[in-house]
C-alpha cells in the first residue's frame, strides 16, 4: 500500500518554483526561435526558387526523422567539446531547431491551403510577390495555421522536459533530484504534472482566445 | 495606330508537351473589344493568362502598349499594374471588406496615399452599383456582387487593357446581366478588352471582333457578328450550334 507523504514537499516550493520559472524561459526562448526558423524554412519552401525550396525541405526533413534527445546531445555533448555552451543555450539551441522543422511544416501547409487563385490576383493587380505573400497570402495563412501553431507550442513546453538529460534545471530535472530525497514519486511528479498541465492549458487558451479576436464574418 | 495587344506565334507548352496555346497570332486595336470562345480545353484561358504572364510564352511574342512583354528582363510587376484581370473565381481577399480589396493594391503598387486610394475605390463601387456595400466582406456578397467588386477593383488600378476570364459562368444565372452590363458600360467608355466568354449575346452586341479557338489553335477570326452568326469554318460552325441549341445559349442570343 502506497503511502502518502504530501507533508514532506512544502519545503521545497522555493525550488520547484525556480524550476518553473526555467521552464517558462526555455519555452519562450525556444518558441521565439523555432518559429523565426520555422517561417523562414516554410517561406523557402513553397516560394519559386528550387535551391532554397531543396535547403528547407533538406533542414525539415533531417530534423523531423531523428529524435530530440539525440540532437540536444549532439549540441551539449558534441559541439559543446570544442565550443563550451551552457545547458541553457545548447537546449534552447535543440528545441529551436527542432521545433523549427515543424513550423516549417505548419507555414507550409497553411500557405499551400490558401486558393491559388489569392496570389494570382494579387500578382494580376501589380504587386510583386514578396508583396502579394505579405499582404494578401500570410495574414489568410497565419489565421489558419494558429491552431496547429499552438498544438505544436506545447509540444514544445512538454518536450522543454529533455533538456533535464544536459543537465539544465528545468522542472523535470528539479523533480527527480526532489525525489531521490524524500523517495515520494505520486507526490512529486504529479505536483510537476500539474505544472506542465496549467501552463499548456493556458497557452491553448490564449489560442482560443485569439482565434475569436481573429474570426471574421 | 499601334494596336494595344500584339500577339505573335505566341506557343504555351505544359509539362508533358502537349500545347495549350499554338502559335496564336492577333492583334488587338485601341478601345477594342475582343471576344475570346471556343470549346473547354481549347486554350481560351491559356492565352489570356500569357497575356498577363500568369503563364510564360515557349514561342512568340507579345507586346503590350508598346512594351515586349516576354523578354528575360521583362519586369512583370510593372506590366501587370497596366493589365487588369477578373477571374471566374472572383478571387477577391476575403479577410478584406470591398473597399479594402479597392484599398490595398492602390497603395501598395501605384503608391497612392490612403485617402486619394480610398476616394477612388468608393467612387468606383458606386460605379458598378455597389455604394453603400463598401465595408461588407466578401462572404457577405452575392455572386454577382463579388465579381462587381472584383472588376472594380482591377479598375482601381487605372489599367489600359482589361481582360475577363469567363466573368460569367460561375454566376447563378440573374445574375449574370448585372455583371455584363457593368462590362458593356466600360466597352462603350473606350476600355480595351479581351473577353472570354459563352455569352453571345454580350459577344454580338459588344464585342467588335471575336476569335475562336480550337485545341490551342486559332481557329476563325472575324467580325464577331459574323463569326457567330456565319462561321466560316466547320469546327467553329459546329461548336456555335451546339452552344445555341443550348436553351441559356439560345436565351442569351437574344437579350
Amino acid at each position: 500500500m502506497y503511502t502518502w507523504h504530501w507533508d514532506e514537499l512544502p519545503q521545497y516550493a522555493p525550488l520547484i518554483a525556480a524550476a518553473t520559472v526555467r521552464t517558462l524561459q526555455i519555452s519562450v526562448v525556444s518558441i521565439l526561435f523555432g518559429s523565426v526558423l520555422g517561417v523562414v524554412a516554410g517561406l523557402m519552401r513553397v516560394q519559386p526558387l528550387k535551391p532554397f525550396r531543396f535547403l528547407a525541405a533538406a533542414y525539415v526533413e533531417l530534423l523531423r526523422n531523428i529524435p530530440l534527445m539525440l540532437v540536444l546531445y549532439l549540441i551539449y555533448f558534441g559541439a559543446g567539446a570544442f565550443l563550451p555552451v551552457s545547458p541553457f543555450w545548447a537546449s534552447a539551441l535543440g528545441l529551436s531547431i527542432f521545433e523549427g522543422a515543424y513550423v516549417a511544416e505548419i507555414v507550409r501547409a497553411g500557405i499551400e491551403s490558401i486558393d491559388r487563385g489569392q496570389m494570382e490576383a494579387a500578382r494580376s493587380l501589380g504587386m510583386s510577390y514578396f508583396q502579394s505573400m505579405l499582404h494578401i497570402v500570410a495574414p489568410q495563412a497565419a489565421r489558419r495555421s494558429l491552431p496547429p501553431l499552438t498544438g505544436q507550442f506545447v509540444s514544445l513546453v512538454k518536450d522543454s522536459s529533455l533538456a533535464s538529460l544536459v543537465s539544465y534545471e528545468e522542472l523535470m530535472l528539479v523533480g527527480r533530484q526532489i525525489n531521490s530525497r524524500i523517495f515520494s514519486p505520486f507526490e512529486v511528479f504529479l505536483t510537476i504534472g500539474a505544472i506542465y498541465f496549467a501552463i499548456c492549458l493556458f497557452l491553448s487558451l490564449l489560442s482560443r482566445w485569439q482565434e475569436a479576436r481573429l474570426a471574421r464574418p | 495606330m499601334e494596336p494595344m495587344v500584339e500577339m505573335r506565334g505566341v506557343s504555351r507548352r505544359f509539362p508533358g508537351g502537349h500545347y495549350g496555346v499554338r502559335g496564336v497570332t492577333l492583334d488587338v486595336q485601341r478601345g477594342e473589344t475582343l471576344v475570346i470562345m471556343g470549346p473547354s480545353g481549347s486554350g481560351k484561358s491559356t492565352l489570356l493568362r500569357c497575356v498577363n504572364g500568369l503563364e510564360t510564352l515557349d514561342e512568340g511574342e507579345i507586346i503590350i502598349d508598346g512594351m515586349h512583354v516576354n523578354h528575360l528582363t521583362t519586369n512583370w510587376n510593372k506590366v501587370r499594374e497596366e493589365v487588369g484581370m477578373v477571374f471566374q473565381g472572383f478571387h477577391l481577399f476575403p479577410n478584406r471588406t470591398a473597399l479594402d480589396n479597392l484599398v490595398l493594391p492602390q497603395v501598395v503598387v501605384r503608391r497612392r496615399p490612403p485617402s486619394e486610394a480610398k476616394a477612388t475605390a468608393l467612387r468606383l463601387l458606386d460605379r458598378v452599383g455597389l455604394g453603400g456595400k463598401e465595408s461588407r466582406y466578401p462572404a457577405q456578397l452575392s455572386g454577382g456582387e463579388k465579381q462587381r467588386v472584383a472588376i472594380a477593383r482591377s479598375l482601381a488600378m487605372s489599367p489600359k487593357v482589361m481582360l475577363f476570364d469567363e466573368p460569367t459562368s460561375a454566376l447563378d444565372p440573374e445574375m449574370i446581366p448585372e455583371v455584363l452590363d457593368v462590362m458593356r458600360s466600360l466597352a462603350r467608355e473606350g476600355m480595351t478588352m479581351l473577353v472570354v466568354t459563352h455569352e453571345i449575346g454580350f459577344a454580338r452586341e459588344v464585342a467588335q471582333r471575336a476569335v475562336f479557338l480550337d485545341a490551342g489553335v486559332l481557329v476563325e477570326a472575324g467580325l464577331a457578328r459574323d463569326l457567330i452568326d456565319r462561321p466560316e469554318t466547320s469546327r467553329c460552325r459546329a461548336f456555335m450550334q451546339r452552344i445555341l441549341r443550348r436553351p441559356e445559349g439560345g436565351i442569351a442570343a437574344w437579350t
